[in-house]
């Protein structure tokens, strides 16, 4: 097995799909010969050929709206777009085309796509270059929001996501692209869509986090077992659809709930998975639901180290929900 | 500015030389939908006056349109705007799809999720309509890059009109099907208005087709009220796409003689003299010059397919409008291809809602657009 990083994982589970499945093309700004800006999609071109990993015009809308019009005609196209910051020429054609094809047309017609973008910030890149906007996505019915946290689960989602029949955006915490390593098995394994899983077990408290937040609430986890405190993280891995039956277990068990998330707190997704566990679960909770978010501004640049959350941030809410 | 033209508003040809040899069966198919089209129109916009209906788009000055169809094979798709009725039907939308849609009940093929107009029909790669201007173009340009990928000798047609020149997809799609040299007909229905808004104030380029010189591909201008034209210029138009030598723009210069929808009012924008100029243009009265100038039509064969086809409208909505409405359940299907859990909830409650209830009351009011 090799050991791999996020990047590589994905350039990998990017590769083994394409050798399995010649309906399956790569494209987008900088993709093809240059490999993408990250090196995401590095030696694609060389191995599949122009036809089915190519660089295309600095067009998002014209990136989404062709990978729709491949996926219609029987492609499953994977477009990339450079950055989420970028995507917003591309939003009605997600919003408006890709997501209501299937229901619109009384499912005569699909659009199974993978739409892979980098998020998040920690690379100081200032309002333009990491913002965390997955809320946007999971706010519109007929798609799915996909985001992994290590490199296991991100070859295995993205395969997954990749033979999914709907639109599927995958969101690809950036600041972990090459911060850690992970064993990653060279078959074409999936990680299924719509799963969360429990990163770490715990009785105290659960945090329920995704992508780049999962190792930040393993951390305050370490902080908060050296006061004995025994914390549950859950890693959503997919946030539409949401795996309400693991996040209604965990908060059933501990009765105490902190959800992290990089994005702005007001209207973000945790907001919806406080609505869930207060409908579902009120009768368990033995304090308030908190979250710990990004402020509601615009993404700062020199103080992005303060906006972030970050463990310490994370155990001060942890600390108030079980002194409540 | 240079245009084709076949046939002159009074059905008489222009130049022998340019007469495209179709069969009589063909001509007296295109003349058929051009016919049908325009009396289910009429039809369908006085159901939506009648409030059988909530809204109505007619393509009426347009139909000729319907020449394009005939240039296009089996395996070749369709990326429609919503004023291209004449094509889906002659390519073998059935009547009946067509007009269930408008009713959107349980035998609409769309499941009653659109309004009105807004077709889809895959067994003839017709593809679903949205109210978003010109999103299609990029998609169809994308279709098409598919096509050439998988090396099928086969096109997209897009269709769209002044106003979608102006949104951003038009550009997107104009450029990558340039880029890639992708077997895409780019179809603009310049019908002058986009809704209120007349062509010189949507671009400043009043010949459309010279905007594909920006994209490195041909454009041409037709006269889109000669049915013959239109069959020309797109058949060029396929078979260019379909050596391999990429995409073609088409600018069909037209009008449109009624409203934008049953909720528009032209003559709030519209001089009636232009109005009067372009009903000399009509494309139906041309073609059935010509049609009868070759002895291949005639008044009382005319009438005759009127009464037929007035009659057929009138059957199929007969017939469709003793379906129900499609049933609560299908409200949550095809959001994906599987429920979520989570979906599967709220069609829980919903369910038990209507069984306290008993039924709900529908009091939206008329679409205001």
């Amino acid at each position: 097995m090799a050991t791999l990083t996020l990047l590589q994982a994905i350039n990998d589970a990017l590769k083994t799909e394409m050798r399995l499945d010649d309906r399956v093309v790569t494209f987008g700004e900088d993709v093809g010969f240059v490999g993408g800006v990250f090196r995401t999609t590095e030696g694609i071109q060389k191995e599949f050929g122009e036809g089915r990993c190519f660089d295309t015009p600095l067009s998002e809308s014209g990136i989404i709206g062709a990978a729709i019009g491949m996926a219609l005609y029987g492609l499953r196209p994977i477009a990339e777009i450079q950055f989420l910051d970028f995507i917003y020429p591309a939003f009605d054609q997600i919003i408006s085309e890709a997501a209501k094809m299937r229901y619109r047309s009384g499912a005569q017609f699909t659009c199974p796509m993978v739409i892979r973008t980098p998020y998040g910030g920690g690379i100081k890149g200032g309002h333009y270059h990491s913002q965390s906007t997955e809320a946007f996505f999971a706010h519109t019915p007929g798609l799915k929001v996909v985001i992994p946290s290590n490199p296991y689960d991100a070859k295995g989602l993205l395969i997954s996501a990749i033979r999914d029949e709907d639109p599927v955006m995958f969101l690809e915490p950036k600041r972990l692209y090459r911060a850690l390593k992970g064993e990653v098995p060279e078959s074409a394994y999936t990680v299924p869509l719509g799963k969360a899983v429990v990163t770490k077990e715990g009785s105290d408290v659960s945090l329920f986090c995704w992508g780049a937040m999962v190792p930040v609430c393993m951390e305050a986890a370490t902080k908060a077992a050296q006061k004995n405190l025994n914390i549950e993280v859950v890693d959503l891995r997919t946030i539409t659809p949401l795996d309400v039956e693991t996040v209604l277990a965990s908060a059933q068990k501990t009765g105490r709930v902190v959800i992290v998330h990089e994005a702005v707190k007001t209207a973000g997704f945790g907001a919806e998975i406080s609505a869930l566990i207060s409908e579902r679960a009120m009768e368990y909770m033995k304090a308030p639901i908190l979250r710990v978010a990004g402020f509601d501004t615009p993404f700062p640049y020199t103080l992005e180290h303060v906006y972030m959350p970050d463990p310490v941030r994370v155990l001060m809410a942890i600390e108030k929900v079980t002194q409540y | 500015m240079e245009i084709v033209q076949i046939l002159k508003p009074d059905g008489t040809l222009v130049n022998s030389s340019l007469e495209p040899k179709l069969s009589q069966e063909q001509l007296k198919k295109l003349y058929h939908y051009m016919v049908l089209t325009r009396l289910m129109d009429e039809r369908g916009l006085m159901m939506q006056r009648q409030g059988k209906i909530g809204f109505y788009v007619t393509s009426t000055g347009q139909e000729a349109i319907v020449g394009g169809a005939l240039a296009l094979e089996k395996d070749d798709w369709v990326f429609p705007a919503y004023r291209e009725h004449a094509v889906g039907l002659f390519l073998g939308m059935p009547l009946k799809i067509f007009i269930a849609q408008l009713f959107g009940n349980s035998e609409d093929a769309n499941k009653g999720r659109q309004m009105p107009n807004h077709f889809a029909y895959a067994p003839i790669h017709y593809v679903s309509i949205s109210s978003p201007i010109a999103t299609q173009v990029a998609q169809a340009a994308g279709a098409a890059m598919a096509m050439k990928l998988k090396k099928q000798k086969t096109v997209c047609i897009t269709y769209f009109g002044d106003g979608g020149t102006s949104e951003n997809d038009f550009h997107a799609g104009m450029n990558f099907a340039g880029v890639y040299k992708a077997p895409c007909i780019f179809y603009c229905s310049n019908n002058q208005y986009a809704i209120s808004v007349p062509v010189e104030k949507q671009t400043a380029q009043q010949q459309i087709s010279e905007k594909a010189k920006a994209y490195g591909f041909p454009g041409i201008r037709v006269d889109g009220n000669d049915v013959l034209a239109v069959y020309k210029v797109v058949k060029d138009a396929v078979d260019r796409a379909k050596r391999g030598e990429g995409p073609t723009l088409v600018e069909s210069y037209t009008f449109r003689m009624g409203p934008h929808s049953s909720s528009d009012d032209p003559t709030r924008y519209c001089p009636k003299s232009k109005l009067d100029e372009w009903a000399k243009q009509d494309p139906i009265k041309r073609f059935k010059a010509y049609l009868i100038n070759k002895k291949l039509w005639s008044e009382k064969e005319d009438a005759a397919l009127i009464g037929k086809i007035k009659q057929e409208i009138s059957d199929v909505i007969t017939e469709v409008t003793q379906a129900k409405p499609p049933a609560l359940s299908t409200l949550f299907e095809d959001v994906y291809k599987e429920m979520p859990l989570t979906l599967q909830w709220q069609k829980e409650a919903l369910l038990e809602e209507a069984k306290q209830k008993g039924s709900f009351k529908d009091s939206s009011e008329a679409f205001p657009l």
